[in-house]
């Protein structure tokens, strides 16, 4: 059985079978209970499960995280719900000094099998604090893991895979194409390994790499420039980190040109990270340079001008033949 | 004694055992064996002589930082002794008394002042937290605990330790709360030793006390003499029995005083008069414990003169078992960051073997 369903609807039927399937899960966070979350990703699962593994928790981040270690120390697997990415800094204290570091610390005494999820990523005309992209901060971090899903189908399998992952993996749900469009979704369980890319498209001209919505920007961008020529492959990372370092090195050492593409700000980025193993790895197959295509170093402007922030497919597609015309 | 008795507004202490080792409160005194009194004191002993030694170690160069608890034994010893094998003791980096109660070896203590993460592998069974430094946030660890203990209907408790300066960090109100909201087993233990640093307790808050912040969270607060041990042991196990029953969180202030400095890196003649730390002296918690021993006739010069040499020889053995013996192996840098090591750790290990084994 499959059901067509969008990526909000993909990650509520990830939570709904994994909280049937183990009993061990629990889900909370702010308004995520009665409410079923701002972004209605956890409806209905207090109906379902109860209020005792399913619940609106005060609000401070910090202790959402904080509380969460202590769970996953007494046998529990808590997915906590951050209400936005931006509000998340209140509790980068315990994800850096506690949930990246217990396992090392305790030499593999604790383990913390937890998820935090929370949307991240602009062009959805919000508030301030609620458009960022700073993944890259997370995954500088030994201990963690990143995950980015860009559709339903791999919004359910990653969700799924985090879940049942011993160690603590956030989950970036890219929100501006949270209902953008369906996809058909498998009932029942299945995992989507964590760390492994995908290539959405094959192609030997440019290896573009890319993650959450900016995927579909790129793949726009490639339909306005078919008539060029030029064949793109396009890799969907999925996982900041652990990075599937394979992907794109093997892609680049075909097509002897990379493109990096996103929403984050420019420097000290994944962007950054990607090129330099792609210099140390496929230096010599290069036939271009290497190219970041980002938002900006700046702060994400409020709604008025987000537009220029986020690259858009005309600006890809641009900067592809740009690359690939070297 | 009935821990909402004690109204933390009204910034009056509780305690049993007074300075000269005489019982002020028999009707609280707790029912301890003379087998246990002498336990709690051979523990508490212990406790210092680790501390002294490690201390000359490290003035040797043997040993690294070290952060010494004399003068807290009382607090540390008292509070753990009332928890049961299956509770939690979540830890901030100074309660070495109660850590040695629970279960946790001189080894795994030693090694971890040492320098080596293997001290923070807790024996199966022991359910000890490692040490968290950064001020409070431990408190949320053990909320977390005491929320999953309601899920999952079980009945231990997480006792959760921090000291006067992280009453004013935001985790520390942020763990409060949570605890309070969902009936969390949990008892936040304050060892209140009037110092963060160089940075006194009236620096800290304007509160008369700091029992007095559960109020706010509608859970029982009470002020306690930190260094009455059976002071300590009878309130904290109230409040354990009492999350144990299903009434939700407590906090303790124990009031207490670090005789040492914060860290062997800190020197306190800085920031504090002698005079103050003479007066604290003759609180001493040992000191007291002793004379009331002594005045019941449960200790004797012989017996106490023997338990200290067995406890110096077993610490000095204990140290020489892992000094220069304990450097990091490499592998175990990178092995324990994911269950499974991800490739770019993977590649790191193998070329930093590489270029130890001369580039092959």
């Amino acid at each position: 059985m499959a059901n067509t369903l969008n990526i909000v609807q993909a990650i509520n039927q990830a939570l709904m079978e994994e909280m049937e399937n183990d009993e061990t899960v629990v889900v909370y966070g702010e308004d995520v209970g009665l409410e079923g979350g701002v972004f209605r990703a956890t409806v209905d699962l207090q109906k379902k499960f109860g209020k005792e593994r399913v619940f609106d928790s005060p609000l401070a981040e910090s202790a959402i995280a904080g509380t969460a270690v202590g769970m996953a120390i007494n046998g529990l697997k808590p997915v906590v719900e951050m209400q936005f990415s931006g509000f998340v800094y209140p509790a980068f204290n315990q994800i850096i000094s506690h949930i990246a570091r217990m396992r090392n610390r305790s030499r593999g005494r604790y383990n913390l099998p937890m998820v935090i999820r929370t949307p991240y990523g602009g062009g959805i005309r919000a508030l301030e604090h609620h458009s960022e992209s700073l993944e890259a901060v997370f995954a500088h971090i030994p201990g963690l893991k990143v995950v980015i899903p860009s559709t339903p189908y791999d919004a359910k399998g990653l969700l799924i895979a985090a879940i049942r992952d011993p160690d603590p993996v956030l989950f970036w749900e890219p929100k501006r194409i949270y209902r953008a469009f369906k996809q058909e979704v498998p009932e029942g369980a299945y995992e989507i390994p964590i760390g492994k890319a995908k290539i959405l498209q094959e192609g030997d001209d440019i290896t573009i790499v890319t993650w959450g919505a900016m995927v579909r920007d790129v793949q726009k961008a490639v339909d306005l420039i078919k008539d060029e020529g030029i064949r793109p492959e396009i890799i969907d990372l999925r996982t900041i980190s652990p990075m599937d370092r394979d992907s794109f090195v093997e892609s680049v050492k075909k097509t002897g040109r990379i493109l990096v593409v996103h929403e984050a700000p420019k420097s000290f980025g994944t962007g950054a990270e990607i090129i330099s193993i792609v210099n140390e790895k496929a230096f010599l197959y290069l036939e271009a340079p290497p190219t970041r295509l980002t938002g900006f170093d700046t702060t994400f402007p409020l709604p008025r001008g987000e537009k220029h922030y986020i690259p858009s497919p005309e600006r890809i597609a641009k900067t592809i033949v740009d690359v690939v015309r070297y | 004694m009935r821990l909402e008795d004690y109204n933390p507004l009204e910034d009056r202490s509780f305690s049993i055992l007074d300075p000269d080792g005489e019982i002020i409160n028999e009707k609280d005194m707790p029912d301890f064996t003379d087998e246990e009194l002498l336990y709690l004191y051979k523990t508490m002993l212990y406790t210092r002589i680790i501390d002294e030694k490690a201390l000359s170690y490290q003035r040797q160069g043997r040993m690294l930082t070290y952060a010494p608890n004399t003068g807290q034994e009382a607090a540390q010893v008292g509070s753990a002794y009332a928890m049961k094998e299956e509770d939690w003791l979540v830890p901030a980096f100074r309660e070495l008394g109660a850590w040695l109660v629970k279960g946790v070896p001189l080894k795994n203590i030693y090694l971890y002042w040492y320098g080596n993460e293997w001290g923070s592998y807790m024996p199966e069974g022991v359910r000890v937290l490692p040490i968290s430094i950064p001020i409070a946030s431990q408190l949320q660890h053990a909320a977390g605990i005491g929320m999953a203990n309601n899920i999952k209907g079980e009945k231990s408790v997480a006792v959760g330790y921090v000291g006067d300066g992280g009453t004013s960090e935001g985790d520390f109100h942020e763990a409060l709360n949570f605890a309070a909201v969902f009936k969390a087993p949990v008892v936040f233990f304050i060892q209140n030793n009037q110092y963060a640093i160089s940075t006194p307790r009236s620096i800290q808050t304007m509160s008369k006390n700091l029992a007095l912040k559960a109020v706010a969270y509608n859970m029982p607060g009470i002020l306690v003499d930190g260094n009455d041990l059976f002071a300590v042991y009878v309130a904290t196990k109230e409040a354990i029995e009492r999350a144990r029953n299903g009434e939700g969180p407590s906090l303790i202030e124990a009031y207490t005083y670090r005789l040492g400095a914060h860290t062997t890196s800190d020197d306190p003649t800085k920031y504090r008069e002698d005079e103050e730390v003479e007066k604290w002296k003759n609180k001493d918690p040992i000191l007291r414990f002793k004379k009331y021993l002594k005045k019941k006739g449960i200790l004797t010069d012989e017996w106490e003169e023997k338990t200290i040499e067995e406890l110096e020889k077993e610490v000095m053995e204990t140290f020489e078992s892992i000094e220069n013996k304990s450097d990091t192996e490499i592998d175990d840098i990178f092995k324990y960051h994911y269950e499974t090591m991800p490739p770019h750790l993977e590649e790191q290990l193998n070329e930093y073997k590489a270029f130890l084994e001369g580039g092959k």
